[in-house]
Formats: C-alpha cells, structure tokens, sequence
C-alpha cells in the first residue's frame, strides 16, 4: 500500500512485518524514530509475539541481541553514531558467533566535535567488524532493504546493517510502498538458525578459539561474505519478482553507458547525484553514476566491471580517514588494480555539511577537465581553516580548534544550507 | 517540481507543517518529500522545514535554496533570518501576521513578484479562536491553498485529519477552513479594488 510516512516509520513496518521476537534498543539520533515505533506496536500488539526490551546502553542493547539470537529469536536492534562505537567490542562478538541479527545504522558523524548529523563515519568504522553492510538510497530501498536484510543474513548465519542516511532519509516524509504481510511471510520463511541454544540438544556458543584454529574461524566468515556477493543479487531479483520493484543488490549503475567519467557513492546522495548526471549529460558530458548498494561483502568483480571501461572515476564520500583521505576509495582502487585510469576522492557532507546540485556539478566538471586535486573536500571553507593554521603556526596556546572557528564564523542564526 | 520552503519558530509545528503539505500532496496522487532543516530544534530558536512536490519520483536531497512557495510562521523573523532568500520571482509568499505587506516593511521586497503572489494572514489569531493554542500550521496551509491553488484545500483537509485525530483534528480542519475563506476574500477584495 502507498503510504506519505517518515522514513524511520517506514523502516520500523518493515521490521514488524519480518515478524521479530526481540527488540533490544537504547535511544540515539537520528535512530530514535525507528525503535519508538517498533515499541509502541509492541505495547499495542500489533507486532506479537515480539519482546521489547529496554536496555541501559548501546553495549547492553547488542549483548541482549547477542543472547537472544542465539536462543532462536528473530532478532533486531538500531543505533547511530556514538551508540555504534559504544556497541563496538558486541558488534565484533555478534559477527564472530554467526548471529543473524538486522541493525539498522541511521548514520550520522562521530565527535568530537560533537555533531548529531549525517555522515557515513560510524557505519565505516565498523566495516571490518564482519558484519554485512548494506546502504540504502531512498526510503524506499531502506524499507526494502530491512525485509532482503532478514532472509541473507538468516541464510548465512550472519549479521546485517542497514545504513541509512540519518535526518535526510529517516526524518524525510515521503512515499513508500509498504508491502502487506502475505507477501512478506512469502519471502522470508520463519527463522530456522543454523545453531542455536536448545535444552533439548545443548551446545555452547563462544568457545576460546587458539592459534590452531582461529585463522579458520575468520576465514570461514570471509567465506560466507563471498557466498553473500553472490546470494545478495539473487535475493535482490527474487525480491524485484515478488514486489515489482529493484532494491539492493551489489552496484547500480546510472547513465554509465558510454561514459568516460563515473562517480561512485553510497547511500541517499546518489539522488542528488543522479539529478546532477542527467544536467551534465544534457550539456554534452559523458558522465554516469554507480551506486554501491553492498558495501561488505565489497563487490570487487562488479565494481570493476562497472567502471573498467572509463577513463576517470570520482568516489563521492561522506567519510574521511584521517591522514589517508577516502574509506570507499581505497575499496574501489582495490577493485581497479592493473587498470590506468584518472582517479579523484571527493569527501563531501562530513557532519551534515549539505551537498547541493550547484556544488556538485562545479566539482565535477572540474573533475572533467582533469583540475580537480586528486583528493578534493568539497564546499571546505578556506578561510577559516586558513586562519586556524595561521593561529597553530603563530602561537603555541591558541586555544581549542572547534571554538576557535565557530568564533571566526560569527554566530550563525538559521542558515537555510 | 513545486519547492516550498517554511521559517518558523520551534513549536510552531514547522516540521508537522511541511509533512503535512506532503501529505496533502499525496493525497492528490503527486509525489512529495518533506525534511526538516535539522537544527537542533529548541523551542523559539529559528526553524526552516522543506517540502518538494512533483508529478514523478523526487531524487533531490538538498535544502531548498530556490524556493517557488514561502511560508512565513513568524513576522518576527523577517528582521533577523533572511527568509527571502533565493524566492523565485514567478513564487508565492504567505506571512503569518494580522499587518499588511507595507506594515511588515516587506511590501518594497515583493514588488518583483507577480501581483497576487503575495499575502499575509493573521493564522494565530485564527488558530486561537479554533484549536485554542497559538500553533498556525494548518491555517496557514488552508492559507496557501486559497493563495495559489497549488493545493486543494480538499486534500489539506485530508492531511489535516491523517495528522491528527478526533477534536484537534476538527480544530484544525475549522483553522484551514477559516483561514481559506479569509484569503480568498482578501484575494477577491484586491482584484476589485
């Protein structure tokens, strides 16, 4: 049914109707939204059987997670930000014991400074945790994305996050099309765990694994990462059969036929981007988009097919690592070994900076023209950084960086952008 | 694609303003996406809310920085945000005060748009007399419909009733109403003047 709803009411439909036993969650922005309506279908019975459980913490909401998964429970949770870097030591643990369990991430930076808005740096923190990693880039794909999230991760014996933009998808109201419960039950079959804790044929889950064995144990998750590459595109046209739309997968290209320039992103700007690809292609440019829907497992075979025929590739990101530059750069560089081509890392909309059309196609053409610095942050403003580092060059004591430069911006009343 | 743009104050129901035009949109088989500007919301301090409005599927994520509508929840941020910013000269602007355009200090700023796209609204004083609380959304909305027919006052009505439920929802119906039949007569005065 066609519904105008917030993308985290969305998302928490979507989760009901993949029928969960558990809910474990502790409060964060921009994630809150999704576990209040989980909770108050719980409190209704709309959504039964299913517990919803209070917990003390981020790191207490993935411990319970970790138990109930594996008791049998379908089992699901949801954080941001802090709240997944506070998990973090659980996160590993539930990806370590094979536990199924759905996370949604709404993503949003991590401080200090402290900044409750989106960026992708706390589901990057965590992509080598051996969790899943999926993004979506519409509420839509979110809603979409939750119900595929369930069948693979239960399918392999393997956590998923769904990354979803935080405030620009979750707080945006607009149309969905929520699937009827029927045809969700027809997709995803009650949950039969490939190990479990049961009285009646009693094992343990978590023994100490030594140097005999625990190369194996990694490598076996690897393992099941690699099966995921191909189980993801499966469940993805198995599920565009069913309801009559494309969602998920490994990459999506856009506009790519032909083009001598691609950029590659994550997540909900992609919209923005693809808006920005069809003005370029209008004024002649060669240029296309691919969107990564599978961030782990890394489709390294899909990305290279996608992009190996261009001449430049741009990788839009909304994350950064420190003294390096790209996260999902070096991912798709790795995915382009042996293959000459003009390489740029665009780092864009660190802490909800927004990203707009105009600067998008400015960097872009540039891109185009072959001007662009080869790891290039769109929209910084010099100015202030410039008188920072003059201040750092001048004076030993020159006081704490992040007040220091909103002092140098003045006060900033309601700034439409 | 129809860009509307909302300045309020938090508490003046901004972002249930803008999720509401969305859903009137909706209503009217269109498509519509509405966010906030996501500040951190504290009640007074200055608020923007954004909805998009088209006939096909809205990829666009950014602020809406060229606005086609502008709502106005609070006359007192005329002085102290920029609200006009990026109005589009063919774009439609409602305030919410019991002054006129001139008395606002406005009426100079609005003479580049076409005649008729401009009005104000006394939508407090319409929402304290119907719902009892000093909360313009819905007023101004009904406000809207009757300024540019963007949307029906119909489908208003509809989203009105999808956000709130029993006496609130008959309030706020009664406010849009209300506010609809003053701007339309307002409207009707002009073109006969």
């Amino acid at each position: 049914m066609l519904r105008q709803i917030e993308g985290s009411h969305a998302v928490a439909e979507a989760v009901a109707l993949a029928r969960p036993e558990v809910i474990c969650a502790y409060p964060i922005s921009p994630q809150t939204h999704i576990v209040e309506g989980l909770g108050e279908m719980v409190k209704s019975g709309a959504l039964a059987p299913c517990e919803f459980m209070n917990v003390e913490s981020e790191f207490a909401a993935m411990s319970v997670a970790i138990g109930s998964s594996a008791a049998g429970a379908r089992t699901y949770t949801a954080t941001a930000s802090q709240g997944l870097l506070f998990m973090a030591e659980a996160v590993y643990n539930a990806s370590g014991l094979g536990l199924p369990i759905v996370m949604t991430v709404a993503n949003r930076a991590i401080g200090a400074p402290i900044n409750i808005w989106n960026d992708h740096s706390d589901s990057m923190s965590q992509r080598d945790c051996g969790w899943l990693q999926l993004f979506a880039e519409t509420n839509q794909e979110a809603l979409d994305l939750h119900i595929q999230a369930f069948k693979l991760g239960e399918e392999l014996s393997m956590p998923v996050m769904v990354c979803m933009d935080g405030f620009i998808l979750t707080h945006a109201v607009e149309r969905v099309d929520v699937p009827a419960q029927a045809e969700v039950d027809a997709f995803l079959p009650p949950y039969e765990p490939r190990q479990v804790l049961d009285p009646a044929a009693p094992v343990s889950i978590g023994a100490m694994v030594g140097p005999e064995a625990f190369m194996e144990v990694r490598y076996i998750a690897h393992a099941k990462q690699t099966m995921a590459l191909e189980r993801i595109p499966q469940i993805a046209d198995e599920f565009a059969e069913r309801f009559g739309r494309a969602s998920g997968g490994l990459v999506r290209p856009y506009r790519c036929e032909g083009a001598e320039t691609i950029v590659v992103a994550l997540g909900s700007v992609l919209g923005t981007l693809k808006d920005t690809v069809d003005e370029l292609r209008a004024a002649g440019h060669r240029i296309g988009v691919l969107g990564i829907q599978s961030f782990r497992p890394f489709p390294l075979a899909a990305v290279r097919a996608a992009l190996q025929e261009a001449r430049r590739v741009v990788v839009l990101e909304k994350s950064f690592s420190v003294g390096l530059g790209g996260v999902v750069s070096t991912d798709v560089r790795m995915a382009l070994s042996g293959i000459q081509l003009h390489g740029y890392t665009v780092v864009a909309g660190l802490g909800g900076r927004a990203i707009t059309r105009a600067s998008l196609a400015r960097t872009l053409r540039e891109a185009m023209a072959d001007t662009l610095a080869p790891l290039t942050f769109m929209d910084l403003d010099w100015a202030i950084v410039n008188r920072q580092l003059a201040r750092e060059a001048q004076m030993r004591r020159n006081g704490p960086i992040a007040e220091n430069l909103l002092r140098d911006l003045g006060t900033v009343a309601s700034k439409v952008s | 694609m129809l860009q509307v743009r909302i300045h309020g104050r938090g508490g003046q129901g901004v972002v249930t303003a803008a999720e509401m035009l969305s859903l009137a949109a909706f209503e009217q088989g269109r498509h519509a996406q509405a966010f906030p500007s996501f500040g951190s919301e504290r009640t007074g301090a200055p608020v923007v809310a954004f909805c998009r409005i088209d006939d096909r599927e809205i990829r666009l994520r950014e602020p809406i920085v060229e606005p086609d509508v502008l709502i106005v929840q609070d006359p007192t941020l005329l002085h102290q945000v920029d609200v006009f910013q990026g109005l589009k000269p063919d774009g439609y602007v409602l305030i919410n005060s019991r002054r006129d355009l001139d008395a606002l200090g406005v009426g100079v700023i609005l003479t580049r748009l076409r005649p008729g796209r401009a009005a104000t609204l006394p939508a407090t004083e319409i929402a304290l007399e119907h719902i009892g609380r000093p909360v313009p959304n819905a007023a101004l909305l009904g406000g809207l419909a009757a300024l540019s027919g963007l949307v029906t006052l119909d489908a208003v009505v509809h989203a009105v009733r999808d956000t709130f439920a029993g006496p609130v929802a008959d309030a706020n119906v009664a406010a849009a109403g209300a506010a609809f039949a003053h701007v339309q007569r307002r409207m009707q005065e002009t073109a006969h003047a």
